[in-house]
């Protein structure tokens, strides 16, 4: 007996987005990335296609992380204070398809870095990697407004994602991508109404920007909420698929900013006999974490730990093979 | 469920004699359809079309248990696709595989001892999958005798030869093991076996075609206690597999495909293992066979499992008010956090392991945590302060000292303000609470 197989037949895709810019485009990368395009749901190749395999970044930070548990540090040897090659090994040894570079130094309360420094570490990191980049402020509204523009500016033409517009807080970061020729995080607490307005906001200032905007839905960690982040992810992407054209965007997600403050990542198996080994619990926190996401639609997973990073990339590889009856 | 008032009405005796109460046999056939009436109410229906009806308006997946007493494990019955469109029901059952090669009373033991206990929440490993892995009869017997003494886990017996499982069952039965798996090839014996023993079995196909027409021959043989093996292994085949037996059971009503399901992982790494195993819980396996048995890899796909099958309508939430931790006194630190029972119990684990006595003040924030609660008033200086008052809060402590959560340190001039209490500022994680209760109260 033949089963006759379901498959479900959507109005509309996901938009496709490009990040990142050759020389012959206007910018210096040697390659560039294209995220987006799927019209199923996730890895369902049976009835849908998925053109653009999920990326995976890795965060590089202009400060040494001196808050991150010692077994993630202890992960890159002794690149940690120095973007560039921190980066260059990122790309190299642990294959991040982009790079995250946050801009910490920049937090009034860290080294109120200024948008000159900024820009001198973005200069050196893609001198060093010839990948996309991700460039994120300091998470401080009044600072980050200050230096996007003129980050923005300096990198004119290399089509950077820059995050993160929201929507109290999008035209500093929309005006840079629009001005510069970049791309724009438009972040929402997970809220389909909020994501849609903003996506409206973004491209009332500019309607070729519409193809150059990734959602970030706004993710909990593992333990921390991450089902909320799920379903919202979820029916964000049926929307999509069901033809809501200010949803149908692309979504990112900053898996190890979420994941690498919880408690899971660096208590010692001594304080919590029942939680097992602490190296190996935390990295697993991050890759089941970003597991489930990919699960729910995740275009661009942001992490931290080089282990964890191969292992979602392999999760991807074994999903993205044709699964058609 | 599921049946149109049409539908049902055709199974009617169409003479609208009305005593069921209703005008004529359709507006009964409508009640019916919407669950407002029984079909016991109409005296004139017949055997074969109460058949029909009451299988037609069966849940889309059978409910199949394994285990006995107050182990049993329930699962199927799911009626969503999607986790925001109602509640599932059954948590996937995490199984952990062991071989009848192993030196099982050491595993076993490990096993035993996998108790997790995280946010107010205590996981065990739900099943082991015992593999007759060496193939051989007598050691899987032999296998199933230590299991019986060295475990009360439910079971799972793995073994498509059916001499095997025969004796492996005798020595079982009693627990209701899930027997693994009928096969194109031994299915007559194993459905017999299974039907014998009145313990829940699995049909194994090499495809979606293969597994559906076995399932009818089982089913043909009158056993309908199933669990389904499309026999997949890939990854991305799982998904696709899984995905469609859930899909035809709770969207085409595909009767054939109306039971749960079960996914094996299939890598030696235990880190990949766990991946897998997250894709296949994600995606609708009700158990899952998994090899790793450390801790560090099971908290995290039971903290999933967990996540996943919340209500998403409800949060979880805890009783609002004072909640006293130890014998707190006059002179105890008091906390300050939300009625979410997330942030509660991640509070209150933390505050129990400073040793120190103290008091938590849970907020009705209607179960949203600290900073959904801030960013929607429902933890404010004012909502805060009211707790103060109305727990009684200023009569049982002396020293009029409030911690509150450091992401929420924009409160602390306005709670002063508006309760006369000294607000200290604590950390923004709980986990941070220990260090600070040290500098602070010791
Ligand atoms: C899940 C979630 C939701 C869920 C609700 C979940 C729930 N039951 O609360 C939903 C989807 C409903 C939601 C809604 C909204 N949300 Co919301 N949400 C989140 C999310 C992703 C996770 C929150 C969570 O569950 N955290 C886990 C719990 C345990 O954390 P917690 O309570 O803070 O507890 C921790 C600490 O505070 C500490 N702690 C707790 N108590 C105490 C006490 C003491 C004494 C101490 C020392 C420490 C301490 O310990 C815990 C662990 O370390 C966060 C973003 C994020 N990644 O964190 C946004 C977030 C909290 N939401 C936000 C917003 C704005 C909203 C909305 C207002 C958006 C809207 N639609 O308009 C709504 C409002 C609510 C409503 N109208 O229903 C913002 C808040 C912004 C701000 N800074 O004010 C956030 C930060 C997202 C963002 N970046 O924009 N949200
Ligand atoms: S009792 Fe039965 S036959 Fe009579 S009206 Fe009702 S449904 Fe029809």
């Amino acid at each position: 007996m033949a089963v006759e197989i379901m498959k479900e037949k959507y109005r509309s895709q996901v938009r496709e987005v490009v990040l990142g810019a050759t020389k012959d485009e206007g910018g210096t990368r040697s390659t560039t990335i294209k995220v987006g395009g799927e019209s199923t749901l996730p890895f369902l190749h049976f009835e849908g296609a998925v053109p653009n395999r999920p990326v995976v970044a890795m965060e590089v930070w202009d400060v040494f992380p001196e808050e991150w548990p010692q077994n993630l540090k202890d992960a890159f040897g002794d690149v940690l204070n120095d973007p560039a090659a921190w980066a260059k090994k990122c790309v190299d040894e642990f294959g991040a398809d982009l790079i995250a570079l946050r801009f910490k130094g920049a937090d009034p309360d860290v080294n109120d870095a200024s948008a000159e420094d900024c820009i001198a570490v973005l200069k050196n990191v893609l001198e060093a990697v010839g990948v996309p980049l991700i460039v994120y402020g300091c998470g401080k509204l009044e600072k980050d407004n200050a230096i996007i523009g003129p980050i923005g500016e300096a990198a004119e033409g290399e089509n950077l994602l820059l995050g993160v517009a929201e929507q109290e807080n999008y035209k500093s970061v929309a005006s840079a991508a629009m001005a510069y020729k970049h791309s724009v995080i438009a972040q929402s607490p997970i809220d389909i109404n909020i994501a849609k307005q903003l996506n409206i906001l973004i491209s009332e200032m500019s309607t070729p920007l519409l193809d150059r905007i990734v959602i970030d839905p706004t993710i909990a960690a593992l333990g921390y909420g991450i089902e909320y982040s799920y379903s919202i992810m979820e029916r964000a992407r049926f929307g999509a698929l069901n033809g809501d054209r200010m949803l149908g965007m692309p979504m990112i997600g900053n898996v190890g900013h979420e994941v690498w403050s919880k408690k899971e990542t660096f208590i010692p198996v001594d304080e919590e006999p029942g939680w097992g080994d602490q190296a190996e619990r935390s990295l697993a926190w991050e890759s089941v974490t970003a597991m489930a996401l990919l699960q729910a639609g995740m275009n661009i997973l942001v992490m931290r730990h080089p282990q964890a990073v191969k292992l979602i990339k392999q999760n991807i590889d074994e999903l993205m093979q044709d699964n058609s009856y | 469920m599921g049946l149109s008032g049409l539908e049902i009405f055709k199974q009617l005796p169409k003479t609208n004699c009305k005593e069921c109460g209703y005008p004529t046999c359709l507006a009964f056939a409508m009640a019916l359809a919407n669950g407002k009436a029984s079909l016991d109410a109409c005296p004139d229906v017949t055997e074969e079309a109460k058949e029909a009806l009451s299988s037609a308006s069966a849940p889309p997946i059978k409910m199949v248990k394994v285990g006995t007493g107050d182990r049993v494990i329930e699962m199927g019955d799911e009626t969503e696709i999607f986790r925001h469109d109602k509640r599932f029901n059954h948590p996937t059952a995490v199984t952990v595989e062991v071989k009848d090669t192993d030196d099982l009373e050491a595993r076993l033991a490990v096993i035993n001892d996998l108790i997790f206990e995280r946010v107010g929440q205590e996981y065990t490993v739900d099943m082991i999958a015992l593999v007759n892995a060496s193939g051989d009869a007598g050691k899987f017997k032999a296998a199933a005798e230590t299991v019986k003494e060295k475990t009360e886990k439910n079971v799972v017996l793995v073994s498509e030869d059916a001499g095997a499982m025969e004796v492996a069952l005798d020595v079982l039965a009693d627990r209701k093991p899930l027997v693994y798996a009928a096969n194109k090839d031994n299915f007559e014996k194993m459905t017999e076996l299974a039907k014998s023993k009145e313990c829940p079995l699995v049909v194994k196909g090499d495809d979606l075609n293969s597994l559906a027409e076995l399932v009818d021959k089982i089913v043909a043989l009158g056993y309908k206690e199933l669990v389904l093996d499309p026999g997949s292994r890939e990854t991305s085949k799982v998904l696709a597999d899984l995905t469609q037996i859930r899909r035809l059971a709770v969207r085409k009503k595909f009767r054939t495909f109306g039971y749960q399901t079960i996914a094996f992982t299939s890598k030696d790494d235990p880190q990949e293992d766990l991946m897998q195993a997250g894709v296949y819980l994600s995606k609708y396996a009700s158990i899952v066979v998994l090899k790793t048995d450390k801790k560090e890899h099971l908290l995290p796909l039971f903290s999933w499992r967990a996540n996943l099958f919340t209500d998403p309508q409800k949060p979880a939430q805890v009783q609002p008010g004072l909640h006293p931790i130890g014998d707190a006194d006059e002179n105890s630190p008091v906390y300050c956090t939300t009625n979410f029972s997330l942030s509660f119990y991640l509070v209150e684990g933390e505050v129990s392991s400073t040793r120190i006595p103290s008091y938590i003040l849970s907020v009705d924030t209607k179960g949203t945590s600290v900073l959904t609660a801030y960013a929607d008033n429902r933890y404010t200086a004012e909502s805060i302060a009211a707790a103060i008052k109305s727990t009684g809060l200023e009569d049982k402590v002396k020293n009029k000292n409030i911690v509150i959560p450091g992401l929420v340190a924009v409160l602390k001039g306005a709670l002063e303000d508006e309760s006369g209490w000294d607000v200290t500022v604590g950390p923004r994680e709980a986990s941070g609470i220990t260090k600070f209760a040290k500098e602070k109260f010791a």
